[in-house]
């Protein structure tokens, strides 16, 4: 479902130098999948994220999602391509300015969908993440697992293939970080939908991840399959943060 | 004073009741072109200085010099040098250079860069991952201008607005007294030149209270639009 290519991405220090978040890395990841991207601040675990809906255009290297590269369509074909692939972030990004049900509708009034199809379509997906009963608060009255959930609800809206979330559980409570979890695996199971989950947590790989990559100074260090909630991991510092964790 | 002189004082103020109405709607056209200009145009330019800056969606160093170094170069004129340099293009527009219409004209040159500022000042205060967001859901620069910049910067454009109104109560006084008219005129025509005093009080009183009202409304309205 996504193919990283040789991607690459450098950044300009404010000193004019340059420094490189994103080294020469591949990455498959499959249909389906729910797949971790862990490793310490600065490994370039977001930019990798953001590399696969082209927020960060790589210097180098082909971003290929469900079946498409991206680096070489126009602005248009981006943005009807970024359709197709929902996007969760560990501060919410909410509009404040609308109600629940209208930050769920966002995107399908981007996609250009009828008011019908839009009030249908944000019931379903506020069912599916249990918050029928908050559609016409605004975010600043709900709670953080609250906002979360309201986040991972416009994400599915335009029922995108893909869903990246960068670190949606780092500003909950370990309470709450569990129902998000369990809200990101029951997506992926009922609909199919391929997840990249961005995280420093072993305990967010173990308990929802099928697979996981593991970054370190821009580089995949290892990538590492988990069996019932048991990460495989070989390199020195996989398992330190496995004894962390 | 004694109670004939405020009789008297009262009397001159009834008696002036039709030029006061008529300063007030010089003034409130002043006002209102002024505004209106700031909006249309200086609304626009405000979204393009913040957009262009670096790391914003178009980001685009020369033009945002360009347009900083020249809204700076406007607001630094002192409004009444600006207004008596404007007077040839004053003349080509309006046709004159007395009344209300030819003073709107330097009134809303001061306002279009002012407002411009405040909307880029206010459009800000957006958190840059909202932005974000919205264009990876594929939106479009004018779905992220009108759906995401707006709207959430709406309670801070109208506050600007007050503020902007408020300055501009004042500037449109000034350009009454160069030939616009208005309320500011007439307090200076009646009240300094014919020390007619209770006019020059009336006139304050009348601006104190306007000030009031838009700053209230303005407020209200902010509050009201603002779901943070
Ligand atoms: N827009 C940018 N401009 C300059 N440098 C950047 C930019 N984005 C990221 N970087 C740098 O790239 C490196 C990797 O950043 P990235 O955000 O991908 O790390 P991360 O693994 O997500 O870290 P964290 O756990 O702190 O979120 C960091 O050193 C960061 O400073
Ligand atoms: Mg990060």
């Amino acid at each position: 479902m996504i193919h990283l290519q040789a991607v690459h991405k450098r950044f300009q220090r404010p000193d004019g130098g340059w420094f490189t978040a994103v080294e020469d890395t591949s990455l498959s990841i499959g249909a389906g999948e729910i797949f971790g991207l862990i490793g310490f601040s600065g490994a370039g675990k977001s930019t990798l994220l953001r590399l696969i809906n082209l927020l960060e255009r790589p210097d180098a290297g082909a971003v290929i999602v469900d079946g498409r590269d991206l680096t070489s369509l126009s602005a248009r074909e981006l943005r009807r391509a970024r359709q197709n692939i929902g996007m969760v972030f560990q501060q919410f990004n909410l509009l404040t300015n609308r109600t629940v049900a209208d930050n769920v509708a966002f995107p399908l009034e981007v996609a250009g969908w009828s008011r019908a199809d839009i009030a249908a379509r944000v019931d379903e997906c506020l069912d599916v993440v249990s918050l029928g009963d908050r559609a016409r608060h605004y975010p600043a009255q709900l709670s953080g697992g609250q906002k979360q959930r309201v986040g991972i609800a416009r994400a599915l809206a335009s029922r995108p293939r893909v869903i990246l979330a960068d670190e949606p559980t780092s500003a909950l409570d370990p309470r709450t970080t569990q129902s998000i979890l369990e809200c990101l695996k029951n997506i992926n199971e009922r609909f199919g939908v391929t997840v990249v989950v961005v995280t420093h947590e072993m305990g967010v790989i173990r308990s929802i991840c099928h697979r996981a990559a593991l970054l370190d100074h821009g580089r995949i260090a290892e990538v590492m399959d988990v069996v019932d909630g048991s990460v495989d991991a070989r390199t020195d510092l996989a398992l330190s943060l496995l004894e962390a964790a | 004073m004694d109670a004939l002189a405020v009789h008297d004082a009262l009397q001159n103020l009834l008696t002036l009741t039709p030029e006061i109405w008529q300063a007030v709607k010089e003034t409130g056209l002043m006002l209102g072109i002024g505004l209106f200009a700031a909006i249309a145009i200086g609304g626009p330019l405000g979204i393009v200085l913040y957009l262009s800056q670096p790391g914003q969606l178009f980001a685009h160093r020369l033009l945002n010099g360009v347009l900083g170094w020249l809204v700076n170069l406007v607001r630094s004129f002192p409004f009444i040098i600006l207004m008596v340099s404007l007077v040839p293009l004053t003349r080509i527009l309006v046709g004159s250079t007395i009344g209300p219409v030819a003073a709107a004209v330097p009134l809303s040159f001061a306002a279009i860069p002012y407002f411009a500022r405040l909307v880029e000042q206010t459009l800000r205060e957006i958190p840059r991952g909202v932005i974000e967001a919205a264009e990876s859901m594929g939106a479009s620069p004018m779905q992220i201008i009108c759906k995401v910049l707006l709207n959430e910067g709406r309670s801070g454009l109208i506050s600007s607005l007050t503020i902007l109104t408020i300055s501009f109560l004042s500037y449109s006084a000034v350009a009454g007294v160069v030939g616009g008219g208005g309320i500011g005129d007439l307090a200076i025509r009646y009240g300094y030149y014919r020390y007619e005093t209770e006019v020059m009080v009336a006139m304050v009183l009348l601006l104190v209270l306007i000030v009031q009202i838009i700053q209230i409304v303005g407020n209200r309205l902010a509050a009201r639009l603002d779901k943070r």
